[in-house]
């Protein structure tokens, strides 16, 4: 199958690198389909090859990588966590900053419900506890996008704890070699955003916008469960997918609203944990996976030489392919955390708690937002298997394209043909069309309905397969003309007239005795021969499967 | 001044010094060995003086200046008074974090209801560029402050 499962440029096929010594890298497989070369690009680079020590000596010790990850979000709302200004992506510089945002004296933070209420939601859906008390927290350092010198969030007690996040892993071609993983959730904690910083190096200075400052945002910390790159792009990717479900998040890494931060250390299993460094500045999911996995060998190899690893903060270079130390960490940071002192305990309530009458917009009701979550990634694509007997690394592929799912919905409703066939038409031909011009669902010159049509046309058999494609690629040009159009106008039509087909295959048969012949003699290849010759007699209008039945007939196969 | 001290006394008796003092972070037992070698303690031993060392990062973490012995005689000596909270018996006691614990934290709806107001908060600052507050590059190193408390002080 053309398409794989997962379109993060990741090959369909899994290294499986859960230990880590000389010789057990494995790879299988190659690329196929107009997919991103990622995979391919990776081994022509000249770098070490990941996870193994460059100087391999006998008797080497195993090395296991833990990577923990601290996610930031960016709560998808009107206005910021604790303040009236609004939330939104490109606006002229300081023109969403309230006087609370720029931290004027006197101002005071003020909560936004949709903020706990997502936090909430993601908490749920995420599987953990919710505190129903939970507290605020500053957090003091100084940087000029700081403008309060403190960012306000919820380090001691915060809103959700103790939760899990399954993703998949496939690690081969075959459905049956899917396997799920669970990377525990320590906590998801709301707080502020800080404002951007433009640095002009020519005038030795730096430009301060305050727009972003003070947008809520959902931190969510991950146990350090995972153990390379893969896995996490992979834990990263499907928390991507719930908070867009949950429409909490946009969670946007090119747009800046899902931000991720790996801690990662390296030792040998059974001892201590190894010194870990922070890598900072990972905006795709691509780079995060490279960022890791560069880091770790990078860790192994420092070790391997006699060397030690610093505890600091590095940055990810995307060019060179390398984390760099960030140069403005001067040494630990002391954050003097202390409770924030002019919020109150923040107080949720369930069914059972809550008070009776009561101001219905100033409590949250736990369970009125668990009723009130959608379907979550992982179930829909259960539902799609279940509902359409298709494979899980389908469901997989139509849930990864945003618009993918709604168009192929769309297409079922207007369509009788198989589900199946469906999904064979959506996740090979369109998406594969989609990939080669780089466009959304939403870009797409074919609409649902205009498909449905050319599926029609192909279950009534009013087409060759073949020809549906031809019809397709012309669909494809957005000229406006529906299937049935193009079908009249190159005349693809399969000859119905079951007569006249006959009267080909006739033909055909006595113009080329020889071949018959062969035929009869039992050679394979022949009846193959026939079939072409009727078809080409036919300028390919006549149905393959039609004609090798008519002509088993007449020659009395 | 009184806060300040008040807030070192705070952190005292909730840990050894540095469940506070560290960003929260899944490898915990690497952190605090890590800490300990950088932070200094801020949590006097005893005898009321407050090291060198301790001052040099305090003034790093607040950019506050304390360019005189007085300077740190008054720091000693709030300390020495908020010490007398030493006193009072806390066992089985829960900690007052905010004066506002009884009170119902208020939520407001998710409107639209501030900003378009560059202009004026612009105002506020003493170099603007097009519209963009205008800061120094990144962080800059404080410069080594130990050799400039007077002698005195030096233990």
């Amino acid at each position: 199958m053309a398409a794989p499962m997962l379109r993060l440029g990741f090959p369909g096929r899994r290294w499986a690198l859960t230990w880590l010594d000389g010789g057990s890298r494995h790879r299988s497989g190659s690329q196929t389909g107009p997919t991103s070369n990622w995979a391919r690009r990776q081994s022509s680079v000249a770098q070490p090859s990941l996870h193994t020590a460059q100087k391999p000596r006998k008797g080497e010790h195993k090395w296991a990588a833990v990577v923990g990850l601290e996610i930031h979000a960016q709560i998808s709302s009107n206005s910021k966590l604790f303040s009236g200004a609004q939330v939104c992506f490109a606006a002229p510089p300081n023109s969403l900053v309230s006087y609370f945002d720029a931290s004027l004296p006197g101002t005071l933070p003020v909560l936004n419900r949709r903020c706990v209420e997502a936090a909430v939601m993601t908490g749920l859906a995420l599987n953990c506890h919710i505190n129903k008390k939970s507290l605020f927290d500053r957090k003091h350092y100084f940087y000029s996008d700081l403008p309060a010198g403190y960012q306000i969030t919820q380090q001691r007690l915060p809103i959700a704890a103790n939760g899990h996040l399954t993703y998949c892993i496939y690690l081969g071609k075959k459905p049956s070699q899917v396997t799920t993983k669970t990377v525990r959730i320590k906590q998801i904690q709301l707080e502020q955003d800080s404002g951007k910083s433009l640095h002009d190096d020519l005038r030795s200075q730096t430009l301060i916008d305050l727009n972003r400052a003070g947008i809520g945002l959902l931190e969510v910390v991950l146990e350090p469960d995972l153990c390379c790159g893969e896995e996490a792009a992979l834990a990263v990717r499907e928390l991507q997918l719930i908070l867009q479900a949950l429409g909490t998040s946009q969670a946007n890494m090119a747009e800046g609203q899902l931000r991720v931060d790996a801690n990662i250390s390296v030792h040998h299993p059974g001892e201590p944990l190894g010194v870990r460094t922070e890598v900072k500045n990972l905006n795709s999911l691509r780079f995060l996976a490279k960022a890791i996995d560069y880091e770790i060998q990078r860790q192994i190899t420092e070790l391997e030489n006699g060397g030690e690893i610093l505890n600091e903060t590095r940055s990810f270079d995307y060019k060179l392919g390398c984390t760099m130390p960030m140069r403005d960490k001067e040494g630990k940071q002391d954050y003097r955390f202390m409770p924030e002192p002019n919020l109150p305990p923040l107080v949720l309530y369930d069914d059972t708690s809550l008070p009776r009458g009561a101001d219905s917009q100033q409590v949250i009701n736990i369970d009125q937002l668990r009723d009130m979550l959608p379907e979550l990634p992982s179930a829909t694509r259960e539902r799609l298997v279940q509902q359409y007997g298709m494979l899980p690394e389908h469901s997989f592929a139509l849930l990864n394209e945003v618009g993918l799912l709604e168009f192929f919905q769309n297409v079922i409703k207007e369509t009788r043909t198989e589900p199946k066939k469906v999904t064979n038409w959506v996740l090979n031909t369109f998406l594969c069309y989609l990939k080669q011009q780089n466009l959304a669902v939403s870009e797409s010159p074919v609409t649902p309905s205009a498909l449905a049509e050319l599926l029609n046309l192909l279950d009534r058999k009013a087409i060759s397969s073949s020809a549906a494609k031809q019809v397709f690629e012309e669909l494809w040009k957005g000229e406006g003309k529906t299937a049935a159009q193009i079908v009249s106008e190159q005349q693809l039509e399969l000859m119905q007239d079951q007569e006249a087909l006959e009267k080909l295959c006739q033909t055909t048969i006595d113009g080329h005795p020889q071949v018959v012949m062969d035929v009869k003699k039992r050679n394979p290849k022949a009846i193959n021969k026939l079939i072409g010759l009727v078809r080409k007699a036919s300028h390919s209008r006549a149905d393959p499967a039609l004609i090798k039945k008519i002509l088993e007939r007449k020659l009395s196969l | 001044m009184w806060s300040r001290a008040a807030s070192v006394r705070f952190r005292a008796p909730l840990d050894a010094g540095r469940s506070f003092a560290s960003k929260a972070n899944p490898q915990g037992k690497v952190q605090a060995a890590g800490l300990g070698t950088q932070a200094p303690r801020l949590v006097p031993q005893g005898s009321g003086r407050v090291s060198p060392a301790v001052i040099e990062h305090l003034e790093r973490l607040a950019l506050v200046n304390f360019g005189s012995r007085e300077a740190v005689d008054r720091l000693e000596k709030a300390i020495a008074f908020a010490d007398q909270l030493h006193a009072v018996d806390t066992d089985g006691v829960e900690p007052l974090e905010s004066v506002l614990e009884d009170r119902c934290l208020y939520l407001r709806s998710d409107n639209v209801a501030e900003g378009s107001c560059a202009e004026e908060l612009l105002q506020n600052s003493n170099h603007v560029v097009e519209e963009y507050f205008v800061a120094p590059p990144g962080n800059i190193s404080l410069p080594d402050m130990v050799n400039k408390i007077p002698s005195s002080t030096a233990e």
